[in-house]
Order: C-alpha cells, then structure tokens, then sequence
C-alpha cells in the first residue's frame, strides 16, 4: 500500500488519485478473503480431518456453487449502484417453473433455459422499473420480492416437486461431476469467468462500473443510463434463475417457499466481497470469494458444535461488518491523502 | 386533480413545493380511504360487525404503530428496514425471558428497551460512520431476526397471564376499539405534534430537505438523526411486545415482513422516500387503508398469498405513482414554456394512480 502511495499522483489531482486508492485498498480485500478462508479452512481441518477429504470439499463447493452463481449477478446490479432484493423470489418461482417441466419427463437442458429465461424476464421488469421509473431500486425490488413470492405461492399453492419426479440425468447434473468437482461448481466457475470477462474488458461491463462510480458524470458523457441498468437487472435475473434450475437439480425438493430470504444471504456475500453498496466498485469473483466464505462459515458451524441456527445473525454481522470496515478504511485513505496533499501544497 | 392551490394548509409549502399541480396526496389517499370504507360498510356483509372492525384495528395497530417513527425517519432523509426483525426479536425475547421466569412486569419494558439498544446500533452505524441506511439496515434486518432466532429457537411461549393477554387482544366495553389503540392514539398525537407543531419536526423536514443547508443552519442533524433511530427501535419493540400479547404467541418469526407493510403504508400515505416531505396524516391514512383493502380481501376469501401480492403492487405504484406524474409534468411543462402560452393555461389531468 505505501508502494503504491508513494508514487501517487494525487498531489496535483486529488480526488482521482484518492479514488484509486480506495480501489487498490478494497482490491487487498480479495486477499483477504482469501486468507481468511484458508485460516478457517486449515482450523477446521485440524479439528475435523474429514473436513477437507475428496467428499468434504466437493461438499463445500457445491454448497457455495448456486449462492457464487446468484451473488454474481447481484454483483453487477451492485456495481451499477442498484440493489436487487428479488432474487430469492425468482429463484424459487424459477426453480418451480423448471421442475413442472421437468416432472413431465423432457429435457434438462430445456428445463434450465425455461428457468433461466423466466428469471430474465423477471430481471426485464425489475430493471424497467428502476431505470425507467426512476424510484430507489431497493422498494421497487422489495415490493417486486413480495410480488413474485406471492404469485409463485398462488401458482404452486401447496403442490411441490420431490427428486423421485425429475429425470435422472438431471439429478446427476445437481450432485455428480468428475473427481471431486461436481458439476455445479464447474457451471459457475464458467458463469463467474464470463462475467468477469464481461464487466473488465467490454464497454458494457465498464459502463456498469462508470454508471455506479458517478451516475450524473455517465449521463453528461451520454452512456445508455438506462440500457444498462436493465441490462444488469436481467443479467441478475437470468442467474437467479439459473440458480433456481441448480437448486432444483441439487436439492429435488421445491415448494411455495423454496428460496425465502435468500436475497438476504446473496447482498451479504456481495458486500462481504468488496462489491460496495456506493456502487462502481468491486469484482465478481470478490463477490464469489464473499459467497464462499459464508457457505464455508456455514458448513464450518456444525463441525463446531455450534447450531445452524446462527447462520442469519451471522450473516447479517458479516454484513455489517464489511460496510463498516469498508467505510472505516476509505476514511483513513482520505485522510492520508488530504494530509498529503496539504503537506506538498 | 388539477390547478395549483397556493397556501392551502400549514404544510403546503412542504407538501406541494415539488408535487406542484398536484392536489397533495395524503388527501387523497384519505378521501380512498373514506371512500373504501363506504364500500365496506354498505356493500359488504359483516363489513361493519363490531368483531370485525375490532379484527380490523387490531391487526393494523403492530403497523400502525412503527408507522408513526417511521415516517419522521423517511421524512429526515433515512429509512429502517429492521423493524419487522427488531419486533421478531423482542417478540423472542419476551417468549425467552417468560420460560426464564421473569415477571412480566420487567421483562415489557426490558423489551422495549432492547428495542432502543437495536435502534440505537443503527443510528450509531448511520450517523458515526456515515454507511447508508439502508445498507445498515438489511444488515440489521438479517442480524436481529438471527438473533430472535438464537434466543427463542423453533418454540413457540403462549402462556403469557390471561390479564396481560387480554389488554393485548380485549377491547373498550362493546366498542370495536382495542385497548391497545388507546396507547396507539396517545403515540399518534405525540408523534403529529412533535413534527408538524415543534422545532424538531421543522428540523426533520430540513436535514430531508437538504442535509447540508440544514447544517449550516445549526441543526444538530447527526444527534436528530440517531434519536430518531433509537425511537423508531423503540417503538419497534414496543409493537413485538403488541405483537405477542394480542396472538398470544411469542415466536421467532412474528412480525416478519412487518417492515414492507409499513415502508408501503408509509410510501402510500405520500411521504416521499427521498425526504423532505409528508404529514403524519398521510402515514394513518396509509396504514388504514392498506389494513382495510386487507381486511376486505379477506372477507372476500382472498387467499393470504394474493394479499402479498396487492401489498406488494401498492408499494411499487406509490413510488411509481408520484414520480411517473412528475415526470409527465415537467416534461409537459417544457413543452410549455417552449411554446409561450399566458399563465390561463390548466395543469394537465394526471390521474391519481
């Protein structure tokens, strides 16, 4: 960090250079979610052997598989300085909407594309509504969450899909793979790289970033605002269904609940990620690290003796945590900066 | 709906300074709302039965209730999603405390106060630190419902003494009303009266306004601020502990989703979500009308499920409603004043949506 101020040249241009400075200090967040992940790892393993065998960390992948899918496309709603708190609802409305396609006997790759394109049509209304109303995404996307639960309630009504249903390939997709990677961590890892690839070397994926950074500055430099705020909206959708489908295919077993307060586990991991609620800042694989580690956590818990029952406080404090360190450290940056930039005049 | 009304009312520099042709809001939502209760009493069976008002007033008082701070919070500029998981967790604790043995004389008012501490945590995080509210308070959301969930597990504690139960659920003689309405209205006053007819109120208005101008006006904006956060809290407890006397059941998961009732009665009854402007009169009117479209749909066998999904309807469109027509209006506007006409000119019908 002293290596990269000291040859800042935020003397003569102050505010851009603080800027990349706080990006830098949240880019060693990454780092240490890594660290912090291999401690806790590593400490379970000393206490538990079993922790880290071929099943155990097939295990832990595919628990963070769906949530590092989901919190991807949260990530790039995030980015754009927009939050999208429905993604729980599409999820369960998605997972249902495959698995009674599914129940019928076709296709899995049909049922997950049914899925997929029912969240993105779910992403088009949100993203229409935030960009096009212009109104705090945060109530629209709490009333859509509302919205949606409430129709996939009317529609399942008290029906639900078990395992037995669905076609065994498609429940192959949801626990097999080869070695000790399953299937699941592989389709996000694919998901992950091309959005990364994405949001860092295309013009789109860097005018999710310029729209968050400073919403006017993008309008004034004539960026499609709301193109692209739909477009994030509908990227999260489609990942939240295809997470709906994975879910399906893991667990077998969807219901009118299936996915309830989930959009609470998925802002966390994103924040816990450095992907900052101001917007413009942030990465997905930050936020795929931050899905990880909670999932970790949460499998951690119960080889500690302590009850599942902690994982929402958990979460939740995790998410405190991470604003409040977040805020705490682009303070100090601040102040290091003015008082230098005071000191050279 | 149309036509400016200059100085009309105490508040209408604040109500009508940017909803400019429009007739203020929070009227008209309490003209539906009297209108909706026309239709229930004269179109719908067992509408008007004493029982089911008292279910009616009842049912609304945990909303009713965190609506009052709610809508000073909303009016400074902030908002607090935890209340529904504050409510869930003294709900808990009071289950918890009870089962532990503890009179009920203390163990009230020891939720009322944890209430306060959660308030307080938000308001430190808002204020101290600078985080946005709303960030802090999803944290919080999930944080306090965690909690609820730790102390008090899948159980649920139903055997609160009959005497307290009854002042929970009982009602003023043969009157529809409930007792707890009686503190509802005492809250109610001293809420209207802190921000319509006190410096603090005027203050709230201000740091919505425009927090800086509010500043630099000597207005202590962080320590309003937090002690509105801290009474929101409290009052949060204070319907956990409502909550659970009156369904007689302390449970983990009461009051969930309490907090899109409210933020949608609130939206509803006209105070706009980025401050600065609303009237208490407008939050009641909300949070009577969503309460009695509910109670409505649920004469008329509407499943719970598709009541969601009204409420959640009406909070998108109370956000929608407003900034849609003040965006047809400026654009009309422009046109306008592109194309000179004299100062006759009628303001363009905007339906109320």
């Amino acid at each position: 960090m002293t290596a990269v101020a000291r040859r800042a040249p935020a003397t003569e241009i102050g505010v851009p250079g603080s800027k990349r400075l706080v990006d830098r200090v949240l880019r060693i967040r990454e780092l240490a979610l890594l660290v912090i992940l291999a401690v806790l790892v590593a400490g379970t393993e000393v206490g538990n052997h079993r922790f880290l065998s071929g099943q155990g960390v097939k295990d832990l992948l595919l628990n963070a598989a769906i949530l590092v899918i989901v919190a991807a496309g949260q990530a790039s709603v995030v980015i754009t300085r927009n939050v999208d708190l429905s993604v729980g609802s599409t999820l369960g409305i998605c997972a249902f909407a495959g698995g009674d396609y599914l129940r019928g006997g076709g296709s899995p790759l049909v049922g997950i594309l049914i899925a997929v394109s029912l969240g993105a049509g779910l992403g088009v209304v949100n993203g229409s509504l935030v960009s096009f109303g212009r109104v705090p995404s945060l109530v629209v996307t709490l009333g859509t969450l509302y919205i949606i639960r409430g129709l996939d309630s009317i529609w399942v009504g008290s029906r639900e899909i078990v395992a037995h249903d669905l076609p065994a390939g498609f429940v192959t997709l949801g626990h097999g793979g080869p070695f000790f990677l399953p299937y699941l961590a592989i389709i996000g890892l694919a998901v992950l790289i091309a959005l990364a690839f994405y949001l860092r070397s295309y013009r789109g994926g860097r005018e999710f970033y310029a729209i968050g950074s400073n919403t006017e500055a993008a309008r004034l430099a004539g960026l499609p605002i709301r193109k692209r705020i739909t477009a994030a909206y509908v990227l999260c959708g489609a990942l939240a269904g295809l997470g709906g489908a994975l879910y399906l295919a893991r667990f077998g077993n969807v219901d009118s609940g299936t996915g309830s307060g989930y959009e609470l586990t998925v802002v966390s991991a994103v924040v816990v990620g450095g992907v900052a609620f101001t917007g413009g800042s942030g990465s997905v694989y930050g936020a795929a690290l931050g899905a990880l580690l909670l999932t970790t956590i949460n499998s951690v818990l119960p080889s500690l003796g302590v009850s599942s029952s902690w994982e929402g406080a958990i979460d939740g404090f995790l998410l405190l945590a991470a604003i409040a360190v977040d805020r705490l450290v682009a303070l100090r940056v601040a102040n290091v900066l003015r008082r230098r930039n005071v000191r050279h005049g | 709906m149309a036509e400016r009304r200059d100085g009309a009312g105490p508040w209408a520099g604040v109500a009508t300074a940017r909803l400019g042709g429009l007739v203020r809001w929070d009227v008209v939502v309490a003209l539906l709302l009297a209108a909706v209760l026309v239709y229930g009493f004269a179109g719908v069976d067992n509408f008007g039965a004493t029982i089911n008002l008292s279910f009616l007033i009842g049912n609304t008082m945990a909303v009713a209730l965190v609506a009052l701070p709610m809508t000073m919070l909303v009016v400074a500029g902030e908002v607090d999603l935890s209340v529904g998981s504050m409510a869930g967790l003294s709900s808990a604790l009071m289950g918890a405390l009870w089962n532990a043995n503890w009179p009920i004389e203390y163990i009230i008012p020891f939720c009322i106060l944890v209430g306060a501490a959660g308030g307080l945590l938000n308001g430190l995080l808002v204020t101290r630190l600078g985080l946005p509210s709303l960030a802090v308070t999803i944290g919080t959301l999930a944080a306090y419902r965690g909690l609820a969930q730790i102390i008090l597990g899948a159980n649920a504690v139903t055997d609160f003494p009959q005497n307290y139960l009854n002042l929970g659920a009982g009602r003023i003689g043969t009157t529809p009303i409930p007792y707890t309405f009686v503190l509802y209205a005492v809250l109610l006053l001293a809420a209207a009266v802190t921000l319509h007819a006190t410096p603090i109120g005027r203050s709230l208005f201000a740091i919505g306004a425009n927090r800086e101008a509010a500043y630099f006006a000597g207005i202590r904006v962080k320590r309003l601020k937090l002690v509105m956060f801290v009474l929101t809290g409290t009052v949060a407890g204070l319907a956990g502990v409502v909550w659970t006397l009156h369904y007689a059941s302390a449970r983990y998961d009461n009051a969930t989703g309490l907090e899109l009732s409210v933020i949608a009665a609130v939206l509803l009854g006209g105070i706009d979500f980025d401050g600065g402007k609303g009237t208490i009169g407008g939050a009641v009117a909300g949070v009577f009308l969503l309460g009695t479209l509910q109670n409505l749909m649920s004469l008329a066998d509407v499943s719970a499920q598709s009541q969601i999904v009204v409420t959640g309807i009406l909070l998108v469109i109370s956000v929608l409603g407003p900034r849609v027509a003040r965006q047809i209006r400026d654009a009309v506007r422009r046109r306008r004043s592109a194309a000179p006409a004299p100062g006759a000119a009628t303001a363009p019908d905007i339906p109320g949506t």
